[in-house]
């Protein structure tokens, strides 16, 4: 359902999700009007989700940022919704994701520094059910983040 | 450092989820003027709250089926330069993010692909060709959810 004007509107939306529709259009090779078309099309099939606003937490004071590795006790049946209905409650959590693999979770935690980093650790994180083992990595950098699709 | 207040945090977080609305939409639904939320929406911009925007699309919709995440460590340290590695690993298209990282791996990679027999292509053909890549550890994304954090 996807044609190849989609797609090549697709690839420099995705490089450019500021840009003006104007500049958007001229740059996919489509006059306005179609490219205003096409988004709408494209929006309404539930292929464009959003587009939306990235916030840098190092610019509020979040200065910290842990990956948490974790491992399930996967003898309890609720374990797994019990775990995560306890992350959401914690601000501080930014993504929640479950895998297939040697891990069955990982949370992105962020925090004002290390002492808070603990505290967060020690009153919230270590608080939730169901929890056989983590791991803990800290990020240093981040080396790429577009998260753009090779359309 | 920005201090925000409730309408800031209000602001942010509307734009989280839509950052194409107007400064006169996003001031309707915050009970601001226009001009209100657009000095608002500058100053956030200006104290690089808000870093750039992103598309949110149908990975799987698109004919991307998989996402895998992978933690990759060097093998060679000290050999192979780690700007070698950085730059090459970022120019491969499936990789969508590299994260630099301290613990159990190196570098944390996040990789579509369409099924996983093309996952494997790409692991075997590009991740395992990289200049100084040791062992590989894959986990398959089941679900993933992105929260508002301590603006909401």
């Amino acid at each position: 359902m996807l044609d190849d004007t989609d797609r090549r509107l697709l690839r420099h939306y995705q490089h450019g999700p500021d840009l003006a529709l104007a500049e958007l259009a001229d740059q996919a090779g489509l006059t306005p009007g179609t490219c205003a078309r096409r988004l709408e099309r494209l929006r309404d099939a539930g292929i464009i989700r959003a587009n939306r606003a990235v916030i840098d937490w190092r610019a509020l004071g979040y200065e910290v940022e842990v990956s948490l590795r974790i491992t399930l006790e996967k003898s309890e049946p609720r374990a797994f919704d019990d775990f995560l209905a306890a992350a959401r409650d914690v601000p501080e959590v930014v993504e929640i994701q479950t895998f297939l693999g040697r891990v069955d979770v990982r949370l992105s935690v962020i925090a004002r520094d290390m002492g808070h980093y603990q505290e967060i650790y020690r009153s919230a994180i270590l608080a939730m059910p169901h929890i056989a083992d983590i791991e803990a990595l800290m990020h240093v950098a981040r080396i790429k983040s577009d998260e753009v699709l090779p359309i | 450092m920005i201090e925000l207040d409730t309408t800031d945090r209000a602001l942010l977080r509307l734009l989280v989820e839509d950052a194409t609305q107007t400064a006169s939409a996003l001031g309707r639904h915050l009970g601001l003027s226009q001009p209100a939320t657009w000095r608002r929406m500058r100053r956030l911009q200006d104290a690089g709250v808000i870093k750039s925007q992103r598309l949110d699309l149908d990975a799987e919709a698109l004919g991307f089926g998989v996402t895998v995440f992978l933690g990759v460590k060097l093998a060679t340290k000290g050999r192979v330069s780690i700007a070698d590695f950085e730059r090459a690993v970022s120019a491969i298209p499936e990789v969508q993010t590299v994260e630099h990282i301290l613990g159990l791996y190196d570098y944390r990679l996040r990789v579509v692909a369409r099924d996983i027999s093309d996952f494997e292509r790409v692991l075997r053909r590009r991740i395992m060709m990289l200049p100084g890549v040791g062992d590989v550890e894959a986990n398959v994304l089941l679900s993933e959810e992105r929260r508002a954090g301590p603006i909401g």
